[in-house]
């Protein structure tokens, strides 16, 4: 059934998610910056950037297939729409019949796969490179995100992620370790999936360690655009997944409107003290070799099936 | 709804677990050792809590020694050890951590499915936590065989020992005083005879590496 209500809250998050993605990631970078005693360009760079790359001429590599075309249109639609599957602000969407937490990270699932297969597609060194990391990052990360998901989904009895987030605001105050190992997990992956430093440095651009930039180095003016507003636009969704199951108060339940005006403030600022651990995760910590990544994940892993397991032990 | 004592007795027991964990993939033997302590600290503290909502004083006693033997006396004793033979930054090389991992994870589900039949009969608040007891007891078992160096064996050896106790604090609500002095006592003059070992070990091979134990004759 399809409220008015819920229409209105889908629209709002949407927009939201879209308008203020820039943002976080601009936040990130200014509390990195603040951490390492720089005064840092602040937190509305990004959107200057995304206004620069859009006016400049967008150049195509000799040999490139219409892939390589659509992907960035790919990659920000299908970014938009996870965005508007995951309840940020209210929990009752009607974009959550769509779509449960498995095709949520099937969504995921699927813009890696074009991402990857555009980076192949022009055929240099560093692309291939890129996107074979990448697949490998993502075929240990997804497992991990999965478990973590079922944690969740085990507790409220539904894989939907809008009754779960319903189920888990009405659960009584109480310690959850399972929820605890999933939590851990859960910015684990976020970590590895982001680019973040533990796995990728999002700050470089002429290393051969990178990943994510190695991908998109043949992107330019409008599509490399796009590409950035995505990669911002799923740091932000990853944030709202992990504040939507693990810090889920605040968020309006049902048709409630004023909730919902009431739910944007208490976001904003759980996005912000987010960001603001992010930098703090990024700046305490080294980017490990490549090859140490399947133990970072591997151990993501470990403690979200631990997670579940615990759940059946102590919480049933 | 769970009592809050309970709900924290699960969470030191879920701690527990996550250290056993962290003993098995830690290749670094200091923080094996650092790794060792805490999860003495943990189950001192599980077998206080234990104490504090059950009224069982004696539990006191035994958190006691816990504390005293197992976060501050062995401790020592390793930390002095890996000083004297000089391995203090050793690191375990032959070691495939995912691999180690899923092994433990399939324990981990194994011990669980043997517990809860047990754990149902058992009357006591504390019962769902004897699966991660049996499961921190094989992790540390898996540990011991897939380690060849000797300290890293012995703190797996101690490890199941902290398991055993935590299985016996869980299940019944700890032993009779008699019985866990004794074990205490057993722990350390066993810890003190390996010590000696250690050296005699490196003094015949010029290593710690146990492997070559396993050569009966020499050439």
């Amino acid at each position: 059934m399809i409220s008015a209500s819920g229409v209105a809250a889908q629209i709002t998050e949407l927009f939201l998610a879209v308008a203020l993605a820039p943002l976080m990631t601009g936040w990130v970078n200014q509390c990195r910056a603040w951490l390492q005693n720089k005064s840092g360009p602040g937190p509305l760079q990004p959107y200057r950037m995304l206004g620069k790359l859009f006016q400049k001429e967008s150049v195509i590599a000799y040999g490139a297939s219409p892939l390589f075309r659509i992907t960035p249109y790919i990659l920000f639609g299908g970014m938009c729409l996870a965005a508007a599957i995951v309840p940020t602000l209210a929990t009752d969407l009607p974009f959550n019949t769509a779509a449960d937490a498995i095709a949520l990270v099937g969504l995921f699932a699927l813009v890696r796969v074009f991402i990857s297969l555009a980076a192949m597609d022009i055929g240099t060194a560093f692309g291939t490179l890129g996107a074979r990391r990448e697949m490998m990052i993502g075929f240990l990360a997804e497992p991990a995100l999965l478990m973590v998901l079922f944690t969740a989904s085990l507790i409220s009895q539904s894989t939907s992620l809008s009754i779960t987030v319903g189920k888990l605001l009405q659960m009584d105050l109480a310690i959850y370790p399972s929820l605890a190992f999933a939590g851990i997990a859960f910015t684990m992956v976020l970590l590895a999936e982001n680019a973040r430093i533990p796995i990728d440095n999002p700050a470089t651009h002429l290393e051969l360690t990178m990943i994510h930039e190695a991908m998109i180095l043949e992107y330019s003016g409008r599509h490399l655009a796009l590409i950035e507003w995505a990669a911002s636009l799923k740091l932000f969704v990853y944030a709202c997944i992990g504040i939507a199951l693990f810090l889920p108060f605040g968020i309006a339940q049902g048709g409630d409107s004023l909730g919902l005006i009431l739910a944007l403030p208490v976001l904003v600022a759980k996005l912000a003290v987010g960001g603001a651990l992010l930098a703090v995760i990024e700046t305490v910590s080294a980017k490990m070799r490549i090859f140490r990544a399947p133990e970072f994940l591997g151990t993501a892993f470990l403690l979200a099936v631990l997670g579940m397991l615990v759940h059946f032990l102590l919480e049933s | 709804m769970l009592p809050l004592s309970s709900q924290v007795i699960n969470l030191l027991a879920a701690i527990l677990l996550l250290l056993a964990f962290a003993m098995l993939t830690q290749r670094r033997i200091l923080s094996l050792i650092n790794l060792f302590a805490l999860q003495g600290l943990t189950l001192a503290l599980s077998t206080a809590v234990v104490a504090w909502s059950t009224g069982q004083s004696h539990l006191y006693w035994s958190a006691l020694v816990t504390f005293a033997l197992k976060v501050v006396v062995l401790p020592w004793i390793l930390h002095r050890l890996i000083r004297r033979l000089n391995v203090k930054w050793d690191v375990e090389t032959l070691l495939n951590i995912p691999t180690t991992m899923l092994i433990g994870i399939v324990l981990v589900i194994l011990a669980f499915n043997l517990a809860l039949p047990i754990s149902q009969l058992a009357g006591t608040i504390t019962k769902s936590t004897l699966g991660i007891a049996m499961a921190s007891m094989l992790l540390a078992f898996l540990m011991m065989i897939t380690r060849s160096k000797a300290v890293p064996q012995v703190i797996g050896f101690l490890a199941m020992e902290n398991a055993l106790f935590f299985a016996a604090t869980s299940a019944t609500y700890g032993m009779p005083m008699v019985v866990e002095l004794g074990i205490a006592l057993d722990v350390l003059v066993g810890m003190i005879i390996l010590g000696v070992f250690f050296f005699q070990i490196r003094e015949r091979f010029d290593s710690l590496d146990i492997r070559h134990l396993e050569k009966l004759k020499e050439e």
